[in-house]
């Protein structure tokens, strides 16, 4: 990709041609605020709180939105721009509830922080709020449409990063939201509750029910880990408050799914704290599973496995490993198979 | 007929030409939609009974045709070659008109028209002031055009614009033809057509498929220029269209017109079939080896749409929601192809050019805007239509020469051009020069050629308020200044007309207006202000007098009037108190009577019914 020159601020910057503005002042250390912008997905313009100058532009321009041209000279913090920025943000605030205080993203809100920047507390303008009730139709993903912003990271990740399309926007002007076909409920749309919605969901219009109350973002400490269901290997971040996991997410842009998860990824952390879960071994013994020490749980499989192909020969053994195991594991298991009891017998679960 | 070479489409013209001849006469009757609201098409069913009565099929050739301009003054009637023109025809009547005119050669002085100026009855249309200031280089032919019927269309050597650049034109040349005619987009913005035209043919394709679209999708408040164009003469729509496809190597166009002109797209539909049967579209169109046909998309009626790239989004069956630009669509439009989009009127004007010559048509208008604009004359104006001016004109000349002035020699007060993106022009600019560069300057715009005239009893808040709802109510709700930036204009202005005003307002008012037009994405938000901006400007006072002395200086805020009847002018007749819906008028009969401001919801229709101008808004 060729390269264009551009002034950011004053700053002389050589960025690749096809870069937007966002991405030129990102790469140069400048920080420009955004609501509908989501590095998965594809250019909005929709917020309008990224705009910044542009010299021979008749208005504002979206940073997000707007590809680099040779020459370019970009103003992203005059008066003007960080006034159009302020009235964008009250605009949203004077149609927002205030209740940070018990709401589950405070401390995570993209529309908090940037009011904290822009040091909003009461919009200069006020008028009609919509009421709407919230919507938890699911076990999953409860929408609450009072805090929604309309910036459309819902809908578009849907059908651009599912290819799904459960949400599109319904109404229109002050009334624009999104909303499901006809208004149905989600289980009565082709939603998969990935939660990939919750994901992007800048407010706290979209929270996930399993991890509600439970922790706030300064309250989570979070555990990067690789997703145990299938072997994509996507990064899961684990939300531990007090030895618990309270939430999962998927850091944006990182490892093979990109910060995307699917409803197995993002809500299959029950059973980590299931009564029912196995956490020690356990052996048979006169009927009764007992529990055992590790070192006496192998031996007893070692034992058995050797008597069987002392009796039978090594082809009498079979191993079939799993989809959830990591390629490494995998590999070492067919090795184990192969290299120390001598059989091809290896199968996998995908296959049956 | 299949039209193979322009030598063949020369004698079909001629031949067209050849069979018109044979009529002496020639009666055209308006079927605009706005003339068949007063039931013209009676009036053509008694014309055609009426030929056959008197035995004149031989004789006269009837036509009912598009758009007249003079809406006002509907059903229309024109004979020809007499000249002599008809208002407001009475259906029963059309026998004895078309005896006097055509039998007797004479006139039926009773449907003839009146100046309301002077009074006198004018007989030929050519002079009445409302057409004779004009240049219809376009409306102009409507009368001889049925909008369904090729023939008519090919009378008037009707594609042979098309044939002329086909055979004889590079493309290239086209453009430069169009460069040298100066033609500006007629849809609001203005932009070089010719200029558009060159981006979008230098523009790669990934497949090399480009699209040309026409939009059709007018939507501001009491504009019908491209309706009526569509209407009346559809071809001429798609002869522009195939030109400027062979200009910019676009191999599909679509018109995108809206579901609520039915009559425009039945007439579009009908003359597309015509013109595919006939060999002037579709493949190698009068065998000359392009390739171009049209295809029609029916909008749902957003006035969002009007806007480019939503209009393609509409078009590609998405929610019809604008997107930033860049990349304009000249470079990424249509399913991601190089797309040029003009409106009914531009496209219009590209057979033109071809036929009249780019020079002499730039000979018309002013330094930067050439040709005629076509502007749909409404509100407080004696003469309400389509009229048809070269740029450059002044307001004073459409508005007092053309318009014939305010009804009721009430004053003027404003005229809003632009639509509601556009801004309300005091009577201190009426001399200005009508063109892209002037309006703009004076805080409004030229727009698609809507222009609202507004009287003395116009309240500017209202106006203003009623432009804002608009908005609002059309906003897509994609960005943030226009979905809740125009709902918080709109409350603010309510507030105001209600009484309810602080001098805070004025201040937010103005902070929202500049704040919305810099940071909104699309040009419906970018413009939304300027009903309140120039409101602001210009009637400022008018502001104030609601919020410091709430009064409404115009008397319309229903909040801020009080309804009383002078009792020196009152003669007790009772009227007043029979229409009253909520009984707040008494009186002794043949005594002057009240209204008790309790009860009275100034809902004004006391004021309509005095005979006696006794009661008044206060």
């Amino acid at each position: 990709m060729k390269s264009v020159s551009i002034t950011i601020d004053g700053k002389a910057v050589e960025v690749p041609a096809d870069y937007t503005i966002l991405q030129a002042a990102r790469e140069a250390g400048i920080s420009i605020p955004t609501l509908c912008h989501d590095e998965r997905l594809e250019p909005f313009g929709a917020c309008r709180v990224c705009v910044v100058k542009v010299e021979g532009a008749r208005a504002l321009l979206p940073a997000c939105a707007t590809p680099v041209s040779e020459g370019m000279r970009i103003w992203t913090d005059l008066e003007e721009v960080r006034r159009a920025r302020r009235t964008v943000i009250e605009l949203l605030l004077s149609d927002h509830p205030n209740d940070c205080m018990v709401c589950e993203r405070s401390g995570s809100c993209e529309l908090q922080d940037l009011a904290y920047e822009y040091g909003v507390r009461e919009p200069r303008f006020q008028g009609e709020r919509h009421t709407y009730e919230v919507l938890d139709d699911n076990p999953l993903i409860e929408r609450d449409y009072n805090k929604c912003i309309v910036c459309g990271r819902c809908v578009r990740i849907c059908r651009e990063v599912q290819g799904v399309g459960v949400y599109d926007f319904i109404n229109r002007g002050f009334d624009a939201i999104p909303g499901t076909p006809y208004g149905r409920s989600l289980p009565e749309t082709p939603c998969e509750f990935c939660g990939q919605c919750v994901s992007t969901c800048p407010t706290g219009a979209l929270v996930s029910i399993p991890y509600k109350g439970k922790g706030r973002a300064w309250q989570v400490t979070k555990v990067r880990t690789t997703c145990p269901y299938c072997g994509c290997g996507c990064q899961v971040d684990l939300h531990v408050r007090d030895g618990k996991v309270v939430g999962a997410s998927s850091p944006v842009m990182v490892g093979p799914g990109q910060g995307n998860l699917c409803v197995k990824g993002r809500y299959g952390y029950e059973f980590i704290h299931h009564p029912d879960r196995l956490t020690r071994p356990m052996v048979r013994k006169g009927g009764e599973l007992v529990e055992v020490s590790w070192d006496e749980a192998l031996d007893e499989v070692a034992g058995r496995l050797k008597e069987i192909m002392e009796e039978n020969g090594p082809d009498s053994v079979a191993f079939l490993c799993s989809a959830r195991c990591t390629n490494e594991e995998n590999y070492l298991l067919q090795k184990l198979a192969r290299a120390v009891v001598g059989t091809n017998n290896v199968d996998h679960c995908a296959r049956l | 007929m299949r039209i193979d070479s322009p030598a063949a489409l020369e004698r079909y013209c001629e031949e067209v030409k050849e069979k018109k001849a044979k009529y002496p006469y020639r009666v055209s009757v308006c079927g605009g939609t706005g003339c068949q609201a007063f039931n013209c098409l009676e009036v053509y069913e008694a014309l055609v009974e009426s030929i056959k009565e008197n035995d004149l099929e031989e004789e006269v050739e009837l036509k009912l045709t598009g758009c007249h301009g003079f809406c006002e003054m509907g059903p229309l009637m024109y004979f020809q070659p007499m000249g002599t023109f008809y208002a407001k025809v009475d259906p029963k009547d059309v026998n004895d008109i078309v005896v006097a005119t055509i039998l007797q050669e004479g006139e039926v002085e009773k449907y003839l028209y009146r100046d309301p100026v002077s009074g006198e009855k004018i007989h030929h249309r050519e002079e009445i002031p409302f057409y004779k200031k004009q240049v219809r280089l376009l409306l102009g032919i409507n009368h001889l055009i049925r909008p369904q019927v090729i023939d008519d269309y090919l009378a008037l050597d009707g594609y042979k614009a098309l044939a002329k650049v086909l055979f004889e034109m590079t493309p290239e040349e086209v453009i430069e033809a169009v460069e040298r005619a100066g033609l500006r987009g007629r849809g609001g913005a203005g932009f070089p057509t010719a200029r558009k035209w060159r981006i979008c043919r230098e523009a790669p394709s990934p497949d090399g498929i480009k699209y040309i679209i026409c939009n059709a999708d007018e939507g501001d408040p009491g504009a019908y220029m491209d309706r009526s164009l569509l209407e009346g003469n559809p071809h001429a729509v798609i002869e522009g269209m195939a030109i400027g496809a062979y200009a910019i190597g676009a191999c599909e166009g679509y018109v995108y017109v809206r579901h609520e002109y039915p009559l425009a797209l039945r007439n579009l539909l009908v003359a597309l079939d015509q013109a595919r049967e006939m060999n002037l579209l579709g493949k190698d169109i009068m065998g000359s080896g392009f390739d171009f046909d049209i295809k029609v998309a029916v909008g749902g009626g957003a006035f969002v749409c009007g806007e480019e790239t939503a209009l393609i989004a509409s078009i590609e069956g998405k929610r019809g929601m604008p997107r930033p630009r860049p990349p304009y669509p000249a470079v990424k439009g249509l399913w991601g192809r190089p797309t040029n989009i003009n409106n009914v009127e531009t496209w219009e004007n590209v057979p033109l050019i071809i036929r009249m010559g780019p020079e002499k048509f730039a000979e018309i208008g002013t330094e930067n805007s050439k040709g005629t604009k076509i502007f749909s004359l409404v509100g407080k104006i004696n003469n309400t239509g389509l009229v048809e001016v070269p740029m450059g004109i002044t307001l004073r000349e459409i508005i007092y020469d053309i318009g014939g002035g305010i009804p009721g020699n009430k004053a003027f007060k404003a005229v809003q051009t632009g639509g509601p993106s556009g801004g309300c022009i005091p009577a201190e600019h009426l001399d200005i020069q009508v063109d892209f560069e002037s309006l703009q300057g004076i805080g409004s715009m030229m727009g698609s050629g809507g222009m609202i005239v507004m009287d003395e009893n116009t309240c500017m808040v209202d106006i203003a308020k009623y432009f804002m709802k608009f908005l609002c109510e059309e906003s897509c709700g994609k960005c943030v200044p226009c979905r809740v930036g125009t709902k918080r204009m709109l409350e603010i202005l309510t507030k105001i007309c209600d009484g309810e005003g602080t001098p805070e307002d004025l201040e937010a008012l103005e902070v929202l207006a500049a704040d919305i037009k810099a940071a909104s994405l699309c040009a419906l938000g970018g413009t939304a202000p300027n009903p309140v901006l120039t409101t602001l400007r210009y009637f400022r006072h008018e502001y104030e007098e609601h919020i410091y002395n709430k009064k409404c200086p115009a008397g319309v805020c229903p909040a801020l009037i009080t309804i009383k009847i002078d009792p020196e002018k009152c003669n007790g007749c009772g009227a007043c108190a029979k229409v009253c819906p909520v009984n707040a008028i008494s009186g002794e009969k043949k005594q002057p009577h009240v209204v008790d401001p309790e009860l009275c919801i100034r809902c004004k229709v006391c004021m309509d019914r005095c005979r006696q101008e006794a009661i008044y808004a206060e």
